[in-house]
């Protein structure tokens, strides 16, 4: 007891200090989380979280709508495609860059594949609605080729891949700057060993790059699994219309529509909650397997 | 590397590469160039779809339509307004709850519960609508602190900022509370100079999460007046037509002059031009937040 005394008097400040943070963790985001419970209940605004209870009607209602069903197909859709593709072509970019001898030459390639990273998706989704538009540059360029234009953002067929595209072009910039700090890590007596035994350009990518570049394909890999049930909300939201609903509809926009614009608060909710239970896993998981394989850890 | 003679299939490999790379450059460039050279054009130009990369029928008039129909400009200045204040908060926030927390359990009791507590929101959120309920609930809705309180101690960030403290030298600290300063005078004095990088770091990060953020101004703002820069650019998305319908006498002179699409490119231009003045700087915080994130085992 006096122990504890004692400590409370060394260090009341730090404590004091942490309040601030705790307060508005604690309205922010445990608040919310606590309201969580209007899944389960009929949201009535008079009394808030404490609405009459429902049990799992609303999810039942969830399951039984193909609507509901689709975004979740689409989301994991999009989102893996995006995660492959954005790896995929960063690792290329980066292992291409690295064969420039050119020191300024790469310094400046790798800067301007490393702006749409910065513009939010409200800026590049103004720019891509014009240029992808059915008279837009990229469509005159396609005729100009003798090809047939493309709605890029009005085909169901179509606006998934517009989706996976745009994204890994606003991306791939800075995961080829990760990828191309790795590279630079890797002992160049590594390379000169190779040589000795013979091998080309090719195999030296092959064999010594490769691997060495793999704890970092698999740690970034590992680390994007956790956000695999975030389709991009931003790039959607701003780019798609009801046409393209049945293959571009996520469960971000999904739950934006019934609840912020419907105002279905506890269905909206039960969406959200399925959402982020299973990203839970997905998170706990990847911090699990990044800790393992790539002995990465962020706490 | 040098030493090795240039084969022919070298240079071929080195010819196709520098093409490849040249092409992708110009993807990431291009249509920035198309945006501006629209924003520059005349309305009939544009209409009939002459423009390219460059402008054809020059006119400023979209950027004078911009700057003299007052949205714009209320936009970019509520914008500044949220990004100054709400970053200002976010690292006096992140300061003050990475610093005790950079002291282990022996030396701050509870301080591996007050990390879980911390933690915890990263993994689990009550998601987009328990938030808004909450936010409504506090009266929050079409005041400017809707944008700022929610996210006020950026977990993340504060995590970066934590281990980067750990990393500092312990000495200088024990020293100072052997001349009896209090925690306080501590962490103001002897912590905060040493931190002044790190927080340009995470300082970025926040500046431009605040910058780019739309979303929370279209949920929990009514007031298309206080709307910041990047939700006003949303709503620009779908509506620039009706809003230019509504453009008083004074400004349908010039409004004739211009059309939906080079109206809109010279604000999206205007929009994004300062992200990208500012960021050739950025990136190499950038990179260096990534490395600073991560406790090698």
């Amino acid at each position: 007891m006096k122990h504890i005394k004692k400590r409370i008097r060394r260090e009341w400040q730090m404590h004091l200090m942490l309040l601030p943070g705790i307060l508005l963790i604690l309205i922010f985001s445990y608040i919310p989380l606590y309201g969580l419970v209007i899944a389960f209940e009929d949201y009535n605004p008079g009394r808030g979280f404490s609405s009459p209870w429902v049990g799992i009607k609303h999810f039942q209602f969830l399951f039984s709508q193909p609507n509901f069903v689709r975004t979740i197909w689409n989301s994991l859709y999009i989102a893996v495609f995006k995660m492959l593709g954005g790896i995929l072509t960063s690792v290329v970019f980066a292992l291409l860059l690295n064969e420039l001898g050119n020191k300024i030459l790469k310094r400046i390639f790798q800067t301007l594949i490393y702006i749409p990273n910065f513009l939010s998706w409200v800026i590049l989704a103004g720019i891509l609605t014009d240029l992808l538009a059915v008279d837009g540059l990229v469509n005159q360029a396609l005729q100009a080729f003798g090809m047939n234009p493309v709605n890029f953002l009005g085909s169901p067929s179509i606006f998934p891949w517009t989706m996976i595209l745009s994204d890994i072009w606003k991306g791939f910039g800075f995961g080829t700057v990760v990828y191309l700090a790795a590279l630079t890590a890797i002992d160049p007596e590594l390379y000169e060993a190779a040589r000795i035994d013979g091998a080309g350009r090719l195999s030296q990518t092959r064999y010594v790059t490769l691997p060495m570049l793999a704890p970092t394909i698999v740690l970034m890999l590992v680390l994007a699994l956790g956000g695999v049930m975030n389709a991009g909300f931003d790039q959607i939201y701003n780019l798609y219309a009801p046409v393209v609903y049945k293959t571009g509809d996520i469960i971000d926009t999904y739950v934006y529509r019934l609840g912020i614009t419907q105002a279905q608060y506890s269905v909206g909710t039960a969406v959200g909650l399925f959402k982020s239970a299973i990203s839970l896993v997905l998170v706990v998981s990847s911090y699990k397997l990044a800790d393992k394989l790539a002995n990465y850890r962020i706490f | 590397m040098k030493k090795q003679k240039t084969s022919v299939s070298r240079k071929i490999f080195l010819a196709c590469n520098y093409t490849l790379l040249v092409l992708v450059c110009l993807s990431c460039v291009l249509p920035f160039v198309h945006l501006f050279a629209i924003s520059l054009s005349g309305r009939p130009a544009v209409a009939a779809g002459k423009v390219t990369f460059w402008p054809v029928e020059f006119t400023l008039s979209s950027y004078e339509y911009a700057f003299k129909k007052g949205d714009f400009m209320r936009a970019l200045g509520n914008s500044l307004v949220r990004t100054f204040l709400g970053t200002m908060i976010n690292l006096i926030l992140m300061v003050l709850t990475a610093y005790p927390l950079s002291k282990d359990k022996s030396r701050l009791m509870g301080r591996n519960i007050y990390m879980a507590f911390f933690v915890f929101t990263m993994l689990f959120s009550g998601g987009m609508i328990p938030t808004y309920l909450v936010v409504s609930k506090a009266g929050l809705k079409d005041t400017i602190w809707s944008m700022i309180l929610p996210g006020a101690l950026p977990v993340y960030n504060m995590i970066i900022l934590m281990n980067f403290i750990r990393g500092l030298p312990e000495e200088l600290q024990e020293a100072a509370r052997i001349d009896g300063a209090s925690e306080f005078q501590l962490l103001y004095k002897v912590v905060l100079p040493l931190l002044k990088p790190s927080l340009a770091t995470v300082g970025l990060f926040c500046i431009v999460g605040h910058w780019n953020d739309w979303f929370s101004g279209i949920i929990y703002l009514n007031d298309r007046a206080m709307y910041p820069l990047a939700t006003y650019m949303q709503s620009l998305l779908r509506s620039f037509e009706s809003l230019m319908r509504q453009a008083g006498a004074d400004y349908r002179q010039l409004a004739s002059q211009i059309n939906v699409r080079t109206g809109r490119a010279a604000q999206l231009f205007l929009g994004a031009l300062p992200v990208m003045v500012v960021y050739p700087f950025l990136q190499k915080y950038f990179t260096s937040g990534l490395t600073l994130g991560s406790v090698k085992g």
